[in-house]
Order: C-alpha cells, then structure tokens, then sequence
C-alpha cells in the first residue's frame, strides 16, 4: 500500500501527512512537483501549506505543476487522491472538485480543533466512518470559505458528495463562512476528497485533539488492499 | 516594448473579505462617501516590439486560463497599455504601485521554479 504524497514549494505538512500514513500502516512515497511521475502510487495526498507562497490565489499556480499533469488525468481515471487545505484548494483549481475556497469570512487565520460531521462514509478516503459520525480534527487557515453557486451546491447536496460539514457555533456560524457549512466534498466517482480540516495532526496519542484523523488513512489503505484482492 | 493590461474582479455575488477591511478603514481616515468597496488584481504582460493581435489574444487566453478563476472572478478588461495617457494623468501614474506589486509574486514564482 503505496500513499503518495507532493511536494510543492512552499507545501507544510507534507511530512506530517506521510508520518500519518506510516502510523496508520501504510508506505509514504515522496513526490515532487517538479517530476510529472507518480513513482506507480496506489494513491496520492496533496497536503496544507501555502504553495508558490499563495500568491496569484491559493493553490492556482500549483495547480499548473508537472506533477498535477500526471495527477490530473490518473484522478479522473479513478486514482484515489485527498487534498487536505491547501490540497483542497488545489483540488478546485484543478477543476477536479468543484467551486472555490476564499478568504474567511471574518478575516482571520483560524487555528482550532474544529468539529465536523462525516456525511458520506462511500469515498475511497472514509469507508472507516459511520454516516453522521461526529470527529474533532484541526483546522488551520486564512482562506478556507468554501463557495459555489446555488445550483453547484444542490447538486453537491443532491448526490450526497458533500463529505463533512461544519458543526456551527451556538450563533449558527461555521469557522470561515463556509456556504452551508461544507467543510469537504468529493467526485461523482468518490476516489477524489478534499477538505479544509487536517487528519493527518490527529493520528497519534499525545498530539492533536483526538484520534480521529486515522479514520481517513485506514480507509484507503483497507480500500486499496480489497481493490488489490480482487483485481 | 508594449503592454497589456488584465484586470480581474471578484464576481459580485462572491463576498469579498478584503475589500470589507478596506471600506471598514476609509471613514476612520475621514472618507465617508464611499459605501462600498470591491478590490480586484490588474497585471501587466509586457512584450516585445508592439503589441499584436496575436499577444493580446494569447493573453486573453491566459486571463481565463490562470489570471483569473472563473468559479469566483470575472476578468473585466484585457486591453493594450497606453504608455503615453499613463504619463499625462495623474490617476494613471496612481496605478503604477500597483502594477509592481503584482510583479513581485511573478518574480518569486520564477525563482521558486
């Protein structure tokens, strides 16, 4: 079980997402930005940071990276591929998620241990979950408001790919304006997952605020293991 | 050596945190007139020679392509630079900080890649 995960300059937690993947079992493989080489990864994670220094809008100019040219069109065959923050953002860059993560509502950086619903427990990335599972992970940013138009977000609603969801504060409000509290949503398919919370700094007993980030590694290592037995 | 100008906004319907902070901070400087306020990107592509057909398409190409992102921004203008109203009047000249600030990402990205 192969988990690749990229390297872009200026990507943060790159080493904590493979340090998560090891914890939860699986082979961590370094990929670069620069090599338009996958190294044959049964799946990739696009980790939080800021990539090209955020400049232009996050994740714009990452998205236009030899690797994402590998990366593109091996998602839209069925690779399983997570974003997480800055990843996410990749993802709606690259047009492989739809709408658009902008600058939070209220202006500041958010550094929380954030609530969230697992909606979908189908995608390739949270099989381990139970539908309507509440977990605690991270959530770190300065441009995590998610947004769409209305009918992107029917839709998103209408076929069940919206993955997790903010639990609001008592006022109703969601940490960063997100539209309707989405906090990470998936494909058509469900093979490509993108959140603005962070699993990977919830593995490990004495860091983060709970366990339930393995949830999100154990699922696709499980799922790439039954794909395996079967082919 | 000419110029051509991209100007990208925020659609109307997306919110727009930034301007928010700056439309907060006018009145407290003493500008009350203004009850709204939208910020945008302007980039400058410049080329060799002058400017062609061909430059002014492959930037609009690149307006839809990287400058902007069509699920939040629109690109409202893709036009050739006109050097000689930029000297005359002073609201132009106004613009030129502006312009070197966007330079300054583009710089780093080259470095970084």
């Amino acid at each position: 079980m192969r988990i690749g995960v990229v390297t872009f300059p200026g990507s943060l937690d790159d080493r904590d997402a493979a340090r998560a993947v090891r914890e939860c079992g699986g082979e961590a493989v370094p990929l670069w930005h620069g090599d338009a080489d996958l190294k044959g990864v049964d799946a990739v994670i696009l980790p939080g940071g800021f990539s090209y220094g955020d400049y232009l809008r996050c994740g714009a100019i990452a998205r236009f990276a030899p690797v994402m040219d590998a990366l593109v069109p091996a998602a839209r065959g069925g690779l399983p591929v997570l974003g997480i923050c800055n990843g996410f953002q990749v993802l709606t860059e690259s047009h492989l998620l739809p709408g658009a993560l902008i600058r939070n509502d209220h202006r500041k950086f958010n550094c929380v241990d954030q609530r969230l619903v697992v909606e979908n427990t189908s995608t390739d990335w949270t099989s381990d979950f139970e539908a309507g599972q509440e977990i605690t992970i991270v959530l770190k940013n300065g441009e995590g408001g998610f947004v769409a138009d209305e009918k992107t977000l029917d839709t998103l609603e209408g076929e069940g790919r919206v993955v997790f969801r903010y639990v609001p504060d008592a006022q109703g409000r969601n940490p960063n304006g997100s539209y309707r509290h989405i906090a990470g949503i998936t494909n058509e398919r469900g093979n490509v997952v993108g959140l603005m919370p962070h699993p990977e700094h919830a593995v490990e007993e004495g860091y983060g605020p709970s366990l339930d980030g393995r949830g999100f590694f154990t699922s696709i290592i499980k799922q790439t293991l039954e794909s395996a037995a079967t082919a | 050596m000419g110029s051509i100008v991209v100007d990208v906004m925020l659609k109307p319907e997306i919110l727009d945190p930034q301007g928010q902070a700056v439309g907060g901070a006018l009145p407290r400087l003493g500008f009350n007139g203004f009850t709204d306020v939208r910020q945008g990107k302007r980039f400058v592509l410049t080329v060799d020679g002058d400017v062609t057909d061909e430059h002014l398409a492959a930037a609009r190409e690149a307006a839809e392509t990287l400058l902007s992102n069509p699920v939040i921004e629109d690109v409202v203008s893709v036009h050739v630079l006109d050097e000689s109203a930029a000297d005359e009047t002073p609201a132009d000249e106004a613009d030129a900080p502006a312009e070197d600030a966007d330079g300054e990402p583009d710089d780093a990205e080259d470095g970084e890649q």
